[in-house]
């Protein structure tokens, strides 16, 4: 039946070149062989120097790698990029969030005052923010109030975006202002600090020690085992459940799913509060890694999530992207960052070619595209 | 009474003062495949849009299987049982075929709220069957349709339509902006609708169209129905004649 071969159409869109028989190779490639190339650059740098950039060089350290090095760049990259698992979210589905590191600072003022100790060194806590029942309280508790800071937030956000229709930059933008005036509202513009030991044990303890049942530790780094287990986490929850589906099909033409019967409002409250959350997530590390919280905390963040994820494939216009790709992405990023120093680049040029790279990775995307329509 | 599917009393829409479509008066049997023609502006799509529930009717009556109906939304349309081929592909172009095919009906593994489990293999399986007895051959159902040609996007639109059509299936112009091959197969999944005994509307220019697939067609003239034809009565001249005027007057409401 039929008659008509357009099982051997080889035409694309304008009747161009383009095999459909082939699976269409993943962009997270692209940004892979960027890694590594941008790696292979700086290793070739340092090497011109005489030093290395991931190699250990020197007779009295241990180790094949330069771990110290490796280590602050998976450092720098997990806070940031935990927020980038939601941010990259917020983008497939056509929108934008510009308040996570807003976010990210009012959580951190907030959290860190349920999570205080009563005594400090035999004195009690000069840093003191609320009364003697916010002192010493089971780790859970600063968790729990965390999660629900930023659940909160994401639910304003997604409530405005869905319900009132103003553009997503727009309601974000107001979040953002908002939720840095409240950060330093909240004790005054002072910090908040001397956590409890548990709370400390969240970004500084050996989580991946206890996964593992001993069998493999990396104390210190748990904001990078978090970063990485949210990446998979997330990965899957995009790719095998409705919810990514959904995320995808409104990014890609919202009008469509809305005729196919998706509930598109509730579904990006929903999305802006997984963001909210995640930023949350954010805020506990780093707050724990640093055992202080500052008004300030996050600043910029919300604009390195989103590099991160444009970097990482990710379409500004919606219904691309992969939790992969803004993984490489900030990998990509953190490179650059540690690169530079490596090659003791001074810091105001490190940020000015920072924004380039930014700027690169967006018409690089375009260009993709384009190439893709054309075949 | 019971082998129409879909009746239309004195259905009307207008848009401020422009009276867009006035005392339609429209009958489908079971099984009958029937051509809304008629020249731009004449009301078809308009008419379309009442029954679909896109947009909400002025004035009129709808019967649908039986029952007087009254669709808030395309998606109460849907879940009725009428299924649409919208002019404007209502694609999501990100997503491969299989995920188009059931978007917003996904098959689950499991339920979890919104993070249910999708069952990615039924609906692939599901989706292949679709195509296969749509007789659509789509290379490789897990590119994202971004990537396909026009014709192939409107086969996965019309094989969605085919596939989970089960009362009424209505196109709106589904070969507009396809070349000769894709027609041809296009028109195949509709001659395949019929065979299944599926009642469609379809509206269309392509009076060869219209004359090769249907077995009625019913004339649109200014907003009103002028003219219902069994395709054995009738020719081109004939038709164009009503679609311009020439014949069934002005004020000619027939059905």
């Amino acid at each position: 039946m039929g008659g008509t071969p357009v099982s051997q159409a080889t035409h694309g869109l304008g009747g161009l070149k383009y095999d459909p028989t082939k699976k269409a190779r993943a962009p997270e490639w692209n940004v892979l062989v960027a890694l590594i190339a941008i790696t292979v650059i700086f290793e070739i740098l340092n090497r011109i120097n005489g030093t290395s950039f991931l190699f250990n060089l020197r007779d009295n350290v241990p180790g094949l790698f330069n771990q110290q090095r490796i280590d602050i760049m998976l450092l720098q990259v997990s806070i940031t990029g935990i927020i980038a698992l939601g941010v990259t979210q917020v983008i497939i589905l056509g929108g934008i969030d510009l308040s996570s590191g807003s976010v990210v600072g009012a959580t951190a003022m907030i959290v860190m005052s349920f999570a205080q100790t009563a005594m400090v060194n035999g004195n009690p806590n000069p840093k003191a923010v609320l009364g003697d029942w916010a002192m010493d309280l089971p780790v859970i508790a600063p968790i729990a109030v965390g999660l629900a800071c930023g659940l909160l937030a994401g639910l304003i956000n997604g409530a405005l975006i869905a319900y009132t229709k103003i553009p997503p930059f727009i309601a974000t933008l107001g979040m953002m202002v908002s939720a840095r005036g409240a950060a330093r509202w909240w004790s005054n513009g002072q910090p908040v600090s001397f956590p409890t030991e548990s709370y400390a044990g969240l970004a500084n303890g050996d989580l991946l020690g206890t996964l593992t049942f001993g069998l493999f530790h990396w104390p210190g780094q748990n904001p990078a085992v978090i970063f990485a287990l949210l990446a998979v986490l997330f990965q899957v929850v995009m790719i095998r459940t409705v919810y990514g589906k959904r995320t995808y099909a409104i990014g890609s033409n919202e009008a469509a799913a809305r005729m196919s019967g998706i509930a598109v409002d509730r579904h990006k409250v929903l999305v802006y509060m997984v963001a909210g959350a995640l930023a949350a997530v954010a805020a506990i590390l780093l707050t724990s890694k640093n055992l202080t919280a500052q008004a300030g905390m996050g600043v910029m963040y919300e604009l390195d999530a989103i590099a991160m994820a444009v970097i990482g494939g990710v379409s500004l216009s919606g219904g691309r992207g992969s939790m992969i790709g803004t993984v490489l992405g900030a990998m990509i990023f953190s490179v650059i960052i540690s690169g530079f120093t490596s090659i003791r680049l001074d810091a105001y040029y490190q940020e000015m070619v920072k924004g380039v790279i930014i700027v690169g990775a967006v018409i690089l995307d375009q260009w993709r595209q384009r190439g893709r329509a054309r075949g | 009474m019971s082998d129409i599917i879909l009746e239309t009393r004195g259905l009307s829409k207008r848009y401020g003062g422009v009276h867009a479509l006035e005392d339609a008066n429209f009958i489908l049997k079971q099984g009958e495949h029937v051509a809304v023609v008629g020249d731009n502006g004449a009301g078809k799509s308009t008419f379309v849009r009442q029954v679909t529930g896109v947009e909400q009717k002025s004035a009129g009556q709808i019967f649908f299987d039986g029952q007087e109906v009254n669709h808030a939304g395309p998606l109460e349309a849907r879940e009725a049982g009428i299924e649409t081929v919208f002019q404007t592909l209502a694609l999501a172009d990100d997503l491969d075929v299989p995920s188009n095919l059931f978007l917003g009906r996904e098959l689950y593994k499991f339920r979890f709220g919104p993070f249910s489990w999708l069952d990615r293999k039924a609906m692939r399986d599901r989706t292949m069957e679709a195509l296969k007895t749509t007789a659509v051959k789509i290379p490789n159902v897990d590119n994202p349709i971004r990537n396909m040609s026009g014709g192939q996007r409107q086969c996965v639109s019309i094989a969605r339509t085919a596939a989970f059509a089960s009362k009424l299936v209505i196109m709106d112009e589904p070969t507009a902006a396809l070349g000769v091959q894709e027609t041809a197969q296009v028109e195949n999944i509709i001659r395949g609708l019929k065979e299944r005994g599926i009642p469609m509307i379809l509206i269309s220019h392509n009076l060869r169209q219209v004359f090769d697939l249907v077995d009625r067609i019913v004339v649109f003239r200014r907003g009103r129905i002028v003219a219902s034809l069994n395709k054995h009565e009738t020719d081109g001249n004939d038709i164009v004649s009503y679609i311009t005027g020439v014949k069934g007057g002005s004020d000619a409401a027939v059905a």
